[in-house]
């Protein structure tokens, strides 16, 4: 009984705040700024929704929504091929300096995030990407996260099944795409949500790249409707709900694979 | 598979797998391509860059040696004040949000850490909030914080400038990143406390160890590993820490609570003062890798 108590007190500091916010997404403006402030909307209206999906010239909100979807989604394609390749070489194949190779990709997981910012808006700039998608789609998938958590995962796998195949006559590629990516469903189903989820919510990124309202994405976006609209708190929260209600539906179906996922990588690493 | 021809049975009684030398490298290929454009090359790049006067807006960027570097330490250059100021802000946020990141989620994970009904669940939940951008965290808080409209003052019963002076301003920032990010170090703890083997337990419990007998001779040494892994990448994220402070006080007051990320990018992506932008994440960076090493030892050579 004592456990519940003290689960349940963290679990109202955990989710209460998420559900007041929530609620003052359905409020009024009248009844969002009354002193004292309601637990919940006494007069819920989706108001604060519609003015969101309207958007104006400087906040088109759904516009937003787009550019998010389309550049996580983008984002998680392409890091799921490129690491899932690279990872099958670094693990099933053997070649000169593969041992270096691996240690490069691996030690650039241990420098911080914040050296890579200037130098790689200079390199976006020179390719003429800066405001606009690709900035966001593409560079982010050069991260060697990926490479390595695959690496581990295929290393687990037992190699009988590719022997057996390398004799029946079939090349690293059937074995890659019939044997090794079936099998790591799991590890993949991960990374996918992992990618997914950091593209998502990516913020310093995308605010020092994208300079037009119509590339941005929903993080850099919400701060601008924190601008335009001060203390009109349930638009802004309208806002916040729109980027948040999806990774929060995402992570309740895919649990599992991202706390698995987090727990193993971390204590591996 | 179905016509063996006699080279291929020739491969096969040598078992040499049927590839040329290029397979490796086509499989690398897309990859490598990706990870040297945008992390290698820019690795390298951003310490050239930080020996130029590197103005992006200017034609000429003139080499400058160590200058860059060197103006971070006179104190009559026109960066180094607010330099120092910004690191000094890191280093606060740092001290004061690492031990909260360290020793809270340990307790949370204790409380997960036997099966019960509704675990999956509760785990959920705690974990729920780092799913979540910086960006709606922020924004959310803000509102919970506000001093006439949140939530917070209004429990607490008195309004308090939360994101407009000292020290609220860290307790807000601090206290929001704990929300926000202890169901991480929560998940990692609980793994590593499910690779402690049992028979260690039930040891402990033929010497007579209590509950907290348990947890001083067991599961503490045996978190040992986990510990220094969650105290390494609580203080290079705390370190790291951006988004906050952008969103939540905007450095007010005056600048106290600007970060040295958020220095640096406004320095250098902002004013386009690249060159003294790189010079300032690569000493930054010299200094994390001193703490990590020192952090290593102390956490390692304990008894």
């Amino acid at each position: 009984m004592k456990r519940y108590t003290g689960l349940l007190a963290l679990a109202v500091l955990f989710v209460g705040p998420l559900v007041w916010a929530l609620g003052v997404s359905f409020k009024t403006q009248t009844e969002a700024t009354r002193v004292p402030p309601t637990l919940l909307p006494t007069e819920p209206t989706t108001s604060a929704y519609g003015t969101v999906f309207q958007g104006t010239t400087d906040t088109p909100v759904l516009r937003w929504f787009a550019n998010s979807l389309v550049a996580a989604t983008g984002h998680m394609l392409l890091a799921l091929v490129v690491s899932s390749l690279a990872a099958y070489a670094l693990a099933r194949l053997e070649f000169p300096g593969k041992k270096p190779m691996f240690g490069v990709i691996v030690g650039t997981l241990l420098v911080p995030g914040f050296v890579f910012l200037i130098p790689q808006f200079l390199i976006v700039d020179q390719l003429g990407w800066l405001d606009s998608l690709t900035a966001l789609i593409v560079p982010g998938a050069a991260g060697a996260f990926g490479v390595f958590f695959l690496r581990q995962f295929f290393l687990g796998l037992p190699r009988e099944l590719d022997e057996a195949a390398l004799m029946e006559g079939a090349n690293h590629w059937h074995i890659f795409w019939r044997i090794t990516l079936p099998l790591s469903r799991p590890a993949l189903a991960t990374l996918a949500v992992l990618s997914f989820l950091s593209n998502w919510n990516d913020f310093i990124w995308p605010i020092y790249v994208i300079f037009s309202p119509e590339y941005f994405t929903l993080p850099p976006g919400l701060s601008i409707l924190q601008g335009a609209y001060t203390i009109h708190y349930p638009v802004i929260m309208a806002g916040a709900v729109l980027a948040g209600i999806p990774v929060l539906i995402l992570f309740s179906l895919t649990q599992r694979y991202v706390i698995e996922g987090i727990s193993r990588s971390g204590l591996k690493g | 598979m179905v016509a063996i021809s006699a080279e291929e049975t020739l491969e096969r009684e040598v078992r040499v797998p049927r590839s040329g030398k290029a397979t490796p490298y086509l499989f690398l290929a897309p990859y490598l391509i990706l990870f040297s454009v945008f992390v290698l090359a820019p690795a390298l790049f951003g310490i050239w860059v930080s020996l130029h006067d590197w103005d992006y807006l200017l034609e000429g960027k003139p080499f400058v040696g160590l200058d860059n570097y060197t103006a971070l330490f006179d104190g009559q250059s026109p960066v180094s004040g607010d330099f120092w100021m910004s690191m000094r802000a890191t280093g606060i946020f740092t001290v004061f949000s690492v031990p909260f990141l360290v020793v809270l989620p340990l307790g949370v994970a204790l409380l997960l850490n036997r099966p019960f009904r509704g675990r999956t669940l509760f785990r959920g939940l705690f974990f729920a909030p780092f799913v979540l951008g910086v960006a709606v965290v922020c924004l959310m808080w803000r509102l919970l914080l506000d001093p006439n409209l949140g939530l917070v003052d209004w429990i607490l019963g008195t309004p308090i400038p939360w994101t407009t002076a000292t020290p609220w301003a860290w307790i807000a920032l601090v206290g929001v990143t704990v929300w926000w990010t202890l169901g991480f170090n929560a998940v990692i703890y609980l793994a590593g406390m499910q690779d402690i083997p049992r028979e260690l337990y039930d040891a402990a419990k033929v010497d007579g160890a209590g509950r907290w007998g348990e947890f001083v001779h067991v599961t503490l040494p045996g978190l040992r590993p986990v510990a220094l892994f969650v105290v390494t990448t609580t203080i290079l994220a705390s370190a790291n820490m951006f988004g906050q402070s952008y969103l939540l006080t905007q450095g007010a007051p005056g600048g106290e609570t600007r970060t040295a990320i958020m220095y640096m990018l406004q320095q250098g992506l902002r004013e386009y003062k690249m060159g003294s932008a790189s010079a300032m994440s690569y000493l930054l960076t010299l200094l994390l890798i001193l703490v990590s090493v020192a952090n290593f030892r102390l956490l390692r050579t304990r008894p």
